[in-house]
């Protein structure tokens, strides 16, 4: 079956990890690592046979045949760089910076609404952690706030989430109102050190505007959100069932990476590239089809 | 030789917001400041107990939005600076402009002991402010010395003006205060600080020796108003300090009669080492953590006990109030 060629922008441990999720697609063919020097990563792409280059998103936009690319790489780059540079040339942008160019991307909320995009934003590890859930219960109760608590394990917060916590906290905030269907959103983010590694966890928080669905109906809704979400981010489940006292729903969710390339502690890495490729698989989709009839 | 001058922040506002469930009104701040100021406390912090952006669910939910509480303090404090105290993961340099334009003028950016480097964007956005930034290690009792010294190198580093080193779960004992503060003292050309929790009944003990191995800055509250057992009572605190020589700079009597008539009629309940309090030490969990552990306990039908002793067995840091719940869950799915 063919296959969409793909690239991945930024060959740090997140570029790393989308790799070998894309080597075991069925929609997208690993067609280039781009750095900007001759790094670990590169070399790590080049002895699995995959074409490498460092000079970037220059390196990819020469390439004839890539349609969609995955951007690894900072806000800053996406914006001035590599956002520009890949919409001019026609390739697909999924954006895992906090840049946030193109629309906010939840796969199992919003991806359908999103195919035609240019460029789409993953939102941050724990807005794919949570805005599910809080969209869920939104639309069968309405949600006037959503509070959310990410608590990541200290080995897991690379360099560019330590240097931007507001980033991260902004960024989910505002995905969970608009994404996820809040009036009003509120993100908070820990980090732990303690060893061994803790598993990324996330507790959820709504204040739900029509009590008079039920419990059961909120209940449900969640867990069948849950469901969805282990489609594609197998380690995702449920650690606290949901609660409900008066207005206010609460249920925890902890995310286990599938260790492709970090350790299964790295939830937080492993669930916002797995949306990513998830996205990038319907869009790849939607080319095949789109290239057969055309 | 001249007494040594001894810098005193008042936290009565902030750490003693955990104690009166965020619960304080423009008009209690207005006078706690007012008269602070007037007995000479010359960093007045005031803040949800979790910092700015801490009213919510997971740490409770201010009665008074805080920016408006600032505001009221700020009319009245004329020689003192107002502090605001800011968690990164919680608080926003969009928080601090907002604390900025509502009077205050010093910022603690407080990270767990091992995470420093996640406040250099906030102590870089302080000094840009104008304002004075302080570097606040908190849970000091997790990590080895070694490793707190390069935490606190690296706050300098981004241009803190002093370093706290918090005692979060009111673990340490003497001796443990005394190796931190020399050793932080030595490693930095910055002053030092030290924030106690009384949770075993050391709280001024644990000041007075971090100010004798060379602390210049100790934090303190009316009453020992604060999460667990509460902080090192500051009236206490300024007796305690003058009897042994040192320059407090301090209205001893005047941080009484606020004490008695101000602080202790708004108290919720009396400041004692309850069995929870002991417990946090015992356990070393985070003291805010204390009255979110006793609500869990209720709505699960758990004995308080187990459950912080679950939550130091995990290892839990600041902020992580939300896993209280996931605790007292866990265990009654065991029982």
């Amino acid at each position: 079956m063919d296959r969409i060629k793909v690239a991945v922008i930024g060959p740090g441990n997140i570029g790393s990890d989308l790799m070998y999720k894309i080597f075991r697609s069925k929609y997208l063919e690993m067609a280039m690592m781009a750095g900007i020097v001759e790094s670990e990563g590169i070399r790590r792409a080049k002895s699995k046979g995959v074409k490498t280059t460092i000079e970037g998103v220059d390196g990819v936009v020469r390439e004839d045949d890539i349609r969609i690319a995955f951007d690894a790489t900072s806000a800053s780059a996406h914006l001035k760089f590599n956002g520009p540079k890949l919409k001019e040339k026609g390739i697909v942008s999924i954006d895992l910076t906090p840049a946030a160019i193109g629309p906010y991307c939840v796969p199992v909320v919003n991806l359908d609404q999103l195919q035609q995009e240019p460029d789409i934003n993953m939102v941050t590890c724990g807005g794919q952690a949570t805005i599910p859930v809080v969209y869920a219960v939104s639309q069968v109760a309405g949600a006037a706030y959503a509070e959310i608590v990410a608590c990541i394990s200290s080995k897991s917060a690379g360099p560019g989430t330590r240097a931007n916590m507001d980033e991260f906290t902004e960024t989910t905030s505002k995905a969970l109102e608009v994404v996820g269907g809040a009036d009003k959103g509120k993100a908070i983010i820990v980090l732990n050190p303690a060893e061994p590694p803790l598993m990324m966890t996330n507790t959820i928080s709504v204040k739900v505007k029509d009590t008079s669905v039920g419990f059961d109906r909120i209940r449900e809704a969640i867990e069948k959100m849950v469901d969805e979400v282990k489609t594609y981010v197998p380690g995702y489940k449920l650690r606290v069932p949901p609660t409900m006292e008066g207005d206010r729903v609460t249920a925890i969710v902890q995310v286990e990476g599938q260790a492709d390339f970090l350790p299964a502690y790295s939830g937080n890495l492993d669930i916002i590239n797995s949306a990513a490729v998830a996205a990038a698989e319907k869009i790849a989709e939607r080319m095949l089809r789109e290239g057969r009839n055309g | 030789m001249a007494e040594r001058k001894i810098t005193f922040v008042d936290t009565t506002m902030r750490d003693g917001s955990h104690a009166v469930r965020h619960s304080f009104t423009e008009e209690q701040v207005s006078q706690i400041a007012g008269r602070l100021d007037k007995c000479g406390v010359q960093l007045i912090e005031l803040s949800h107990g979790d910092g700015l952006g801490g009213s919510s669910y997971t740490y409770g939910f201010s009665r008074t939005d805080e920016f408006t509480l600032m505001e009221a303090a700020a009319r009245e404090i004329k020689n003192g600076r107002l502090t605001v105290l800011l968690l990164p993961g919680i608080g926003t340099i969009a928080d601090l402009k907002q604390a900025k334009a509502c009077g205050a003028k010093a910022v603690r950016v407080a990270t767990h002991v091992t995470e420093a480097d996640v406040s250099a964007e906030h102590i870089y956005a302080a000094k840009e402010l104008d304002m004075m930034a302080v570097g606040f290690l908190m849970m000091v009792h997790t990590a080895p010395v070694e490793r707190i010294v390069e935490e606190a190198k690296k706050m300098e580093s981004y241009g803190a003006d002093y370093i706290n080193l918090a005692d979060s779960a009111g673990y340490l004992m003497p001796d443990d205060v005394k190796e931190r503060i020399t050793a932080v003292r030595e490693a930095v050309n910055i002053p030092v600080g030290f924030h106690a929790h009384n949770n075993m009944g050391l709280a001024i003990a644990n000041s007075l020796i971090a100010v004798q191995s060379g602390a210049d800055f100790v934090d303190g509250t009316l009453r020992g108003l604060g999460a667990g057992a509460g902080n090192a009572q500051i009236e206490v605190l300024a007796g305690v300090m003058k009897r042994n020589g040192y320059e407090t700079g301090l209205d001893f009597y005047g941080l009484m009669d606020l004490a008695a008539e101000v602080v202790e009629p708004i108290m919720l309940r009396p400041q004692t080492i309850d069995n929870g309090s002991l417990m946090l030490a015992y356990t070393g969990v985070y003291s805010s953590f204390l009255l979110h552990v006793y609500d869990a306990a209720k709505k699960y039908s758990l004995d308080p006990r187990d459950i912080l002793v679950e939550l130091g067995r995990r290892k839990m840091v600041g902020g992580q109030e939300d896993m209280i719940i996931d605790v007292a869950y866990q265990l009654t799915q065991k029982a």
